[in-house]
């Protein structure tokens, strides 16, 4: 099983065509993901890395058959390229660049929600690292080498904090299910909450881990689904003990702007809320190796 | 991105907002001109910095007389003001906004920002202006009014009507009222606000609706479609170092500690500076040298780290997924040589290419201390730190 990905995805890449879409398209055909093909509009009909090249997202879901898509267009035209994606079918994107204007992003989840939810595509990121099943297939910019298949379902703001985890696990000889990259902005197109719905259903994943920061009400939202609907064991992480009040840490959502938004805030709200908490990021494999053994 | 009170007065007038009459001066002699311009009695000096909370810190001065003006002026140019806002190194102010006396009746709170949790713009309101929202959200929550606008159809008039009702607008300034709240909502669309706020908003003696402060808060990410936004910046309130980290592609926020630190990866780096934490050490700064870390960005993030004089050892993790550690190392023990750096260093490298990352490091001869896990990396540094700080006593 896995989620949102498996080796069948047949996936496209927005933004085929340029430099940063070229490297990653290569990447995750070479690891193994079903890329049939790619978009960059006025590019139509032309052949890139030996696949076709559309001038819309339509054409390609009506000639390929895309279902899923990965987008490296710039920041400036991404809203719009996401958008598109939405309006042609496409079930799941991966929104990679980074510094798409927040605004934008309002605009971008108000169209999604016009669609019934059946049909409504999922989005994650902006600003993200994409999601991997491991040998299975990868929709995403990660090392795809340091994740190994197993039975724990990871969901993540952070990139390479994400990539810490992974190799914490698998120095532990543990194993992920899916992991998942949700971005580091403001407004994102999955929270923590989405993801850990979708962990919770699969039947691979045995235990999910919540890797969070601080700002924003998403680590908590997702700690009360938690509770409420989840059989399996959450395990969290929150990120930001040394952030101060007011300034922007890097991610344009890691920022501390209301109470309850701070990493000691957040950590003891999960607490109570009955959530495994990683003492400290260097014990993130540690603790979902405890809580695995305790199954 | 922060604009002066100034600037978003002009945004705001532009979009309907009545705002007092006023001017900008840079010097002390200006400022007299300009209080000589605005007919009145009553002219009130403000200091234009990059925070609120002006008044407390002395940073606004009512003036009766010209010769007043002239010593407000004075006593404000070139002076660091410090607010609760600023922090203990406080904000430098070069700028004065001279505006005529407003003889107030009533003070509102109005403002408009982004909400993450329902994705929409709220607009918030309050009857009791003045004072800081934070406050009265604690003493008195149902003294404020929150209304949320559907992004696609925006603020509609019932809406704005509804707010001026919970302002306790009379029903003879209603339509002046609707006016300046659409207005606002208005400019925050426009111009890719992410925060407006009028603290106050005032009902002057004159039955007039007036923004007496206006505070504006951009999007950077939206900056290159709001050309006349982005030429607003002023850099003089912004930390030197953060000005140098932005021109370079870093992202850097100074902090009060002594570990100086160099990670990829916004997450991975609040992480490091917790365990450093942890550990028992407190960081210098966050840093984020981004995805692509050439040899040459590395040297800028290492200079930008070692200007801080409070560092006094240094800490670089660096987990590759795109990235190769083999460059990050080269980049590294370049910057070193460079620079000729005398502090310890903690060098952490993981993830694409490692061996050969800490196969240079090791040739290289210099005494960097190499480190395997995040934690053995933390540990490392914060002893490498303590040492130094025994040597030097």
């Amino acid at each position: 099983m896995a989620i949102l990905i498996n080796e069948k995805t047949r996936i496209i890449v927005q933004g085929f065509t340029g430099r940063i879409g070229t490297f990653h398209a290569q990447e995750m055909i070479d690891y193994g993901s079903n890329v049939v093909g790619g978009v960059t509009p006025g590019k139509g009909g032309q052949k890139h890395l030996g696949l076709p090249v559309f001038n819309t997202v339509e054409e390609a879901v009506d000639q390929v058959g895309a279902e899923a898509s990965i987008v490296f267009v710039p920041p400036a035209f991404a809203a719009d390229s996401i958008m598109e994606a939405a309006d042609a079918g496409i079930k799941f994107c991966v929104s990679i660049t980074d510094g798409i204007p927040t605004q934008d992003m309002m605009t971008v989840k108000n169209f999604l929600r016009r669609f019934p939810k059946e049909d409504r595509m999922m989005l994650t990121g902006p600003n993200c690292a994409g999601t991997i099943s491991p040998g299975r297939a990868m929709l995403g910019i990660m090392p795809g080498h340091i994740y190994v298949r197993g039975n724990v379902g990871v969901v993540g703001r952070s990139g390479t904090l994400g990539y810490e985890a992974a190799d914490q696990m698998r120095l532990l000889g543990i194993g992920i299910s899916t992991s998942v990259g949700i971005g580091g902005d403001p407004i994102p197109g999955s929270s923590h909450r989405d993801i850990l719905e979708k962990l919770e259903q699969d039947p691979e994943t045995k235990v999910a881990l919540m890797i969070g920061e601080i700002g924003g009400p998403q680590e908590v939202e997702a700690g009360k689904f938690a509770k409420e609907n989840m059989s399996k064991p959450l395990v969290a992480y929150i990120a930001g003990l040394t952030a101060p009040e007011g300034r922007r840490m890097g991610h344009a959502g890691a920022i501390i702007s209301s109470a309850g938004e701070s990493a000691a805030e957040k950590v003891a709200i999960l607490k109570e809320l009955g959530v495994t908490i990683c003492p400290t990021p260097s014990l993130m494999g540690q603790t979902i190796a405890e809580v695995l053994a305790k199954m | 991105m922060n604009i002066h009170e100034y600037q978003a007065k002009e945004i705001l007038s532009e979009y309907g907002v009545k705002i007092a009459e006023g001017g900008l001066a840079y010097s002390v002699v200006e400022a007299v001109q300009r209080a000589r311009e605005i007919e009145g009695d009553v002219w009130v000096v403000k200091a234009q910095i990059h925070s609120g909370a002006r008044g407390k810190a002395g940073g606004i001065k009512v003036c009766r007389t010209h010769a007043e003006v002239e010593k407000a002026a004075e006593e404000l140019l070139g002076k660091n003001l410090v607010t609760h806002q600023t922090g203990p190194a406080g904000k430098i102010c070069s700028r004065l906004y001279v505006e005529a006396g407003t003889n107030i009746s009533k003070e509102m709170y109005l403002s408009f920002m982004i909400d993450r949790t329902s994705e929409r713009v709220i607009m918030i309101g309050s009857a009791q202006g003045g004072m800081e929202i934070e406050k009265l959200a604690v003493t008195n929550p149902e003294a404020i009014v929150k209304i949320y606008i559907e992004p696609a159809v925006g603020l509609q008039d019932f809406q704005a009507r509804k707010m001026a009702f919970a302002l306790n607008i009379d029903p003879a300034q209603l339509n002046h009222a609707v006016k300046t709240i659409k207005g606002c909502y208005r400019a925050l669309r426009d111009l890719d606000a992410n925060i407006l706020e009028i603290n106050p908003l005032v009902l002057t003696a004159n039955n007039e609706i007036v923004a007496l402060d206006a505070k504006m808060v951009f999007d950077e990410n939206a900056l290159f479609r709001r050309h006349r936004i982005a030429e607003l910046r002023d850099n003089t309130q912004v930390d030197n170092r953060e000005v140098a980290a932005a021109e370079a592609g870093l992202s850097y926020v100074g902090l009060d500690g002594d570990i100086g630190c160099m990670i990829n990866g916004a997450g991975l780096a609040m992480a490091t500076m917790d365990m450093i934490k942890l550990a028992g050490g407190e960081p210098a700064n966050f840093l984020d040298v981004g995805g692509g870390a050439s040899a040459e960005r590395t040297e800028k993030a290492f200079r930008l780290v070692l200007a801080d004089a409070n560092v006094k050892a240094m800490l670089v993790n660096i987990f590759a997924g795109i990235n190769r550690c083999d460059w990050i190392a080269e980049g590294v023990v370049q910057a070193v040589r460079n620079i000729d750096m005398k502090l310890p260093l903690v060098v952490r490298l993981s993830g694409t290419n490692v061996e050969e990352g800490r196969r240079i490091i090791a040739d290289s001869g210099l005494p960097i201390i190499t480190a395997d896990t995040l934690a053995d990396a933390a540990e490392k540094v914060v002893r490498a730190r303590n040492e130094i700080v025994a040597q030097r006593a």
